[in-house]
């Protein structure tokens, strides 16, 4: 009977002192001045511009003509 | 491209709050959470002006140097944004900010305060591009379809302009040149005042106009 007390309580204290073992870090060490986030795309690497970077550039720059009305007067 | 700007004219601004509503419609923003606000100063004052703010995107900004958990990051075309997973709401971001853009929904229990919300310069945020967990965190991606921000677009007057920095200062230039007054853009050398010119980034007075408070005199 002794021998089954004292084994499980070996066994026992092993599980509890292995428990640590499993566990992942939960904080993140975070490095200051460096962004610690998930990384972002560029806006046209996407459809429909698919990584053209000109074509988007002149989508946009067409638009920002729009904000002028003297260039949409003379139109 | 250079980069990203706003710009508000304070002699078009007639307060409408389109901007605001265009922002709040497009994005889906709750109750509570103003990406884009009007302020007018000297309400009811003959001469008042009014002002839309929102985030400004700044060259050097102050909510990227005081987040304690580095959420904040800019894109080449210079559009600040942040990861709302990492946000732990502190509100360091709101103290820090010229123009008070960080916003917090007050969702929660107890008035709890939530991950920050702010002016994404319709640019979206850190997830796959107009997916929709980006518009449920950041709001439609509107630069990935190639438009400007919903408020600009938006502005009946064009008192708010948004889009490419050297455009728009192309734009305001010959505005001010035509109506010879109003050379003044609020909060620009605030937002992207460059580290060794002391007198910011204005663009070029136009002929005619006032000179800039703390010009020379010629």
């Amino acid at each position: 009977m002794i021998d089954i007390r004292t084994t499980l309580l070996a066994v026992g204290a092993a599980a509890l002192a292995l428990a640590g073992c499993g566990e992942r870090p939960q904080v993140i060490q975070y490095k200051q001045g460096t962004y610690q986030g998930k990384p972002d795309t560029p806006a046209y690497s996407n459809a429909p511009f698919n990584g053209n970077r000109a074509q988007w550039e002149n989508e946009i720059n067409s638009r920002n003509q729009n904000q002028n009305e003297y260039v949409r007067l003379r139109d | 491209m250079a980069r990203m700007k706003f710009l508000c004219d304070a002699e078009r601004c007639i307060e409408c709050n389109s901007c605001v509503t265009a922002c709040k419609q497009e994005h889906e923003i709750p109750w509570g959470v103003n990406r884009r606000r009007v302020v007018t100063i000297n309400d009811g004052v003959p001469g008042e002006r009014s002002i839309s703010v929102a985030c400004m995107h700044c060259s050097d900004a102050p909510c990227m140097a005081v987040c304690p958990v580095d959420c904040f990051y800019k894109t080449e075309d210079g559009v600040v944004l942040h990861d709302k997973d990492l946000c732990i709401g502190c509100g360091y971001c709101f103290y820090a900010c010229p123009f008070g853009a960080p916003q917090f929904p007050q969702t929660g229990a107890f008035g709890v305060r939530g991950k920050m919300d702010k002016c994404t310069f319709c640019a979206g945020g850190p997830e796959p591009d107009r997916s929709e967990a980006e518009f449920r965190k950041y709001g439609r991606n509107r630069l990935a379809e190639g438009k400007l921000p919903a408020c600009a677009e938006m502005c009946s007057t064009k008192a708010l302009l948004g889009g490419d920095g050297e455009v728009l200062a192309n734009i305001y230039r010959d505005r001010v040149t035509r109506r010879g007054k109003g050379g003044e853009v609020w909060g620009w050398a605030t937002a992207y005042k460059l580290p060794n010119t002391p007198g910011g980034a204005q663009p070029a007075p136009a002929p005619g106009a006032a000179p800039a408070a703390g010009g020379t005199k010629s």
